[in-house]
C-alpha cells in the first residue's frame, strides 16, 4: 500500500485481508514521525479523497472500492483533521478490538439465539482470540473461537467437499448426525454497490466516490434445508436481493439444469457474463457477487462458502454490484 | 388484538405494527409533548417491494443534567435565543456563563435490528448551535444507575455505531440481551405468558425499561394500559 505524504512520499504495508486500517497505525507511525507537527494524532485514511471506513474490516473495503484490484492500493494516511461526521471515532486497537467483540456477539446471536458464549468468554481467551485476529495465527485463533461453538450449518456437507469432486452436480441437503435436514441462520454482512451505467470489463466501473453509493447492512440468511436439494450461494443471494432474480419459481434443480446450459458457452472466469445470463432482467441485474476478493460461481453450496470464506468475527461479507435502470426524465420537446 | 410469542423478539411486520399502535398510544396521552413520528426510509435494494422499511423518531428532546434540574433558569424551545430572570435583565456579556450554554437536545430512533429481532435505541446529542456532544458529555446527562452500568460494561452497553438508515455516527444502545428481559418481563404477567403478548404493548413495555437508560421516562397512563 502506498501512503502519499511529503517528504517521504510512501510506505508499503502488506496488510491483512481480515484485518482494519488502524491495527497498521503502529507500523506506520515511525515512518511519518519526523515530517508530523507537535499535538494529538488522530489517524485516518482515504482512498482518492474518500475517508475509509476503519470497522470494515480492510479486505471488503479493497474488494468494494477497487472493483478492478489495483496493486498497490494507494491510500493516503491523515494524522489530523479526524472527519467525525461520517467515522466513529477511533480510540486506536481498543475501539478496533471493542467492534470486533461486538460484532462477534452479533453473529453467535444470529447463529444460537443469544451470546452468552462471547459474553462468557474469559478474559485469558478474548485477549488470546484478538491476539490471534491481529496477528494472524490461524491454530491459535481455531483453539479459541472453536469454544464458542458457532459452527454453522451444513458443516457435514462442507467436509465432504473435501473428499468429492466439486464439480460433481449431486444435490446434497444438508443434514444433522440424525440424517434430518438443517436449517439455521447464518451472519451476512450485504455491500450493495449500484451503478446505472453498464460496463463489460470492471476496469470501466464507475468509480465510488460517496458512501452514499454503497448500501450496507447486517442481514441473516435463513437457510430452508429442503431433502434432495442443496442450499447454494444464488439461493442465498436471492433471498437478500429477491427484487433482483426474476426466476422465482425456479428450484434448484431446475436452476443447476439452467446453469450446466450457461456453463458450456461460459467461461467461468467471467462471472458478469454469467450472472447476466443466468439471471436476465429488463429491469436490473446482476453484475457482480464478490466475496473474499473472488466472484465464485452461484452454484456453490452456500455452506462451503460460510465455512471456507467467513471473517473471524463469523459475519460472511458479501459485496454485490447492482446495474439498476437509469431513471428517464421526459423532455418538454 | 395480534399476539406474539413469549420468546422476546418481534418480526420486522410485527415492529411496524407495534410502532403504529405506539404512536398513537403516545399522541393520545402525550398530546403535550412532541410526537414520535415514523420516518420511512428509501426503498433498499434489499428489501422486498412490498417491505417498508423505516424507523420511528423523537426529536430536539431537552435532557438537563443533575445539576441543572435545580436551576430556575430553563431554556425549554430551541429557537428561543434569550433567557430572562423574573427580577432584572441579564447583562449580555454574561450570557455565554449562563446555564442556557448547557442545553442538550437529543434525537432518539428506534430502529429495528434484524439480526437480534428486536427494537434498538439509537440516539445523539447536540447543543443548540448544532454541535454534536461527545460521549463524555453524554454521560453527564445519564441517571446515574446507567453511569454505574458504563463504568461497569464501558463497550457492551452503550457503543457508537453508524445509523443503519442515515449512515452516520450515533449512539446506541446495545441490543444482545433485549429479548432475554422481554421476555422475563412478559412471563411476570401470567396471562400475557400464556396467551402470547399483544403487538400493541411490545414497545411500550421495552421503551419503559429502555428509556430509563437515558432518563426517558414513559407517564404512569400509557403504563397503566399494560
Amino acid at each position: 500500500m502506498g501512503f502519499p505524504i511529503w517528504p517521504k512520499p510512501w510506505v508499503k504495508i502488506l496488510a491483512p485481508r481480515i484485518g482494519y486500517l488502524p491495527l497498521l497505525v503502529p507500523h506506520i507511525k515511525p515512518h511519518f514521525s519526523s515530517t508530523l507537527p507537535p499535538g494529538i494524532d488522530t489517524v485516518w485514511f482515504d482512498y482518492k479523497g474518500l475517508p475509509l471506513k476503519w470497522y470494515i474490516p480492510t479486505g471488503i473495503l479493497f474488494d468494494l472500492l477497487c472493483s478492478e484490484p489495483e496493486r498497490p492500493w494507494n491510500l493516503t494516511v491523515h494524522f489530523r483533521g479526524y472527519p467525525g461526521n461520517i467515522l466513529i471515532p477511533c480510540e486506536g486497537e481498543d475501539s478496533v478490538k471493542w467492534s470486533f467483540i461486538n460484532s462477534l456477539k452479533e453473529a453467535a446471536y444470529i447463529i444460537n439465539g443469544n451470546c452468552k458464549s462471547v459474553m462468557n468468554m474469559s478474559q485469558p481467551d478474548q485477549v488470546e482470540l484478538w491476539r490471534s485476529v491481529i496477528n494472524g495465527n490461524l491454530e491459535a485463533y481455531i483453539r479459541v473461537s472453536s469454544k464458542l461453538k458457532l459452527g454453522t450449518v451444513g458443516d457435514e456437507y462442507a467436509a465432504d467437499l473435501y473428499s468429492s469432486s466439486f464439480n460433481s452436480r449431486q444435490s446434497i441437503g444438508d443434514t444433522d448426525s440424525t440424517g434430518q435436514v438443517k436449517t439455521g441462520r447464518v451472519p451476512v454482512r450485504l455491500y450493495v454497490w449500484s451503478v446505472n451505467e453498464d460496463f463489460d470489463d470492471l476496469e470501466d466501473a464507475p468509480q465510488i466516490d460517496s458512501w452514499d453509493k454503497i448500501s450496507y447492512v447486517n442481514r441473516p440468511v435463513e437457510i430452508h434445508g429442503e431433502e434432495g436439494k442443496c442450499f447454494t450461494l444464488h439461493d442465498a443471494v436471492k433471498s437478500l436481493l429477491p427484487e433482483y432474480f426474476p426466476y422465482k419459481s425456479l428450484n434448484n434443480e431446475e436452476s443447476s439444469r439452467e446453469e450446466d446450459k450457461n456453463e458450456e458457452k461460459v467461461p467461468s472466469e467471467n462471472l458478469s457474463e454469467h450472472v447476466e445470463s443466468c439471471y436476465p432482467s429488463d429491469d436490473a441485474e446482476v453484475k457482480l457477487v464478490r466475496i473474499q476478493g473472488i466472484e465464485p460461481k452461484l452454484e456453490i453450496p452456500f455452506s462451503w462458502v460460510v465455512n471456507n470464506m467467513v471473517n473471524p468475527e463469523h459475519f460472511l461479507h458479501l459485496c454485490v454490484c447492482l446495474k439498476l435502470p437509469q431513471v428517464k426524465i421526459p423532455s418538454d420537446t | 388484538m395480534d399476539v406474539l410469542s413469549c420468546d422476546g423478539t418481534l418480526s420486522s411486520g410485527d415492529f411496524r405494527l407495534a410502532a403504529c399502535a405506539f404512536m398513537e398510544k403516545w399522541k393520545s396521552v402525550m398530546s403535550a409533548s412532541p410526537p414520535w413520528s415514523w420516518v420511512p426510509c428509501p426503498k433498499q435494494p434489499w428489501g422486498a417491494s412490498h417491505d417498508v422499511e423505516g424507523y420511528l423518531s423523537l426529536e430536539n428532546i431537552i435532557l438537563r443534567s443533575i445539576e441543572e434540574e435545580h436551576d430556575e433558569l430553563s431554556c425549554p424551545q430551541k429557537e428561543e435565543t434569550s433567557c430572562s430572570e423574573k427580577a432584572e435583565p441579564i447583562d449580555i456579556a454574561t450570557l455565554v456563563q449562563s446555564n442556557c450554554s448547557k442545553v442538550r437536545y437529543y434525537d432518539l430512533h428506534i430502529i429495528y435490528s434484524a439480526s437480534y429481532r428486536v427494537p434498538v435505541l439509537f440516539f445523539r446529542a447536540y447543543y443548540s448551535d448544532g454541535e454534536p456532544l461527545g460521549f463524555n458529555e453524554i454521560e453527564k446527562d445519564l441517571p446515574a444507575h446507567s453511569v454505574k452500568a458504563l463504568l461497569d460494561s464501558k463497550w457492551t452497553f452503550i457503543t457508537q455505531e453508524e445509523h443503519p438508515y442515515l449512515n452516520r455516527p450515533w449512539f446506541k444502545l446495545h441490543p444482545c440481551g433485549t429479548s432475554e428481559w422481554m421476555k422475563l418481563l412478559f412471563h411476570v404477567d401470567v396471562a400475557l405468558a400464556k396467551n402470547g403478548v399483544a403487538i400493541e404493548l411490545y414497545l411500550l413495555s421495552w421503551l419503559s425499561v429502555v428509556g430509563q437508560v437515558v432518563g426517558l421516562r414513559i407517564p404512569l397512563e400509557m403504563l397503566n394500559q399494560l
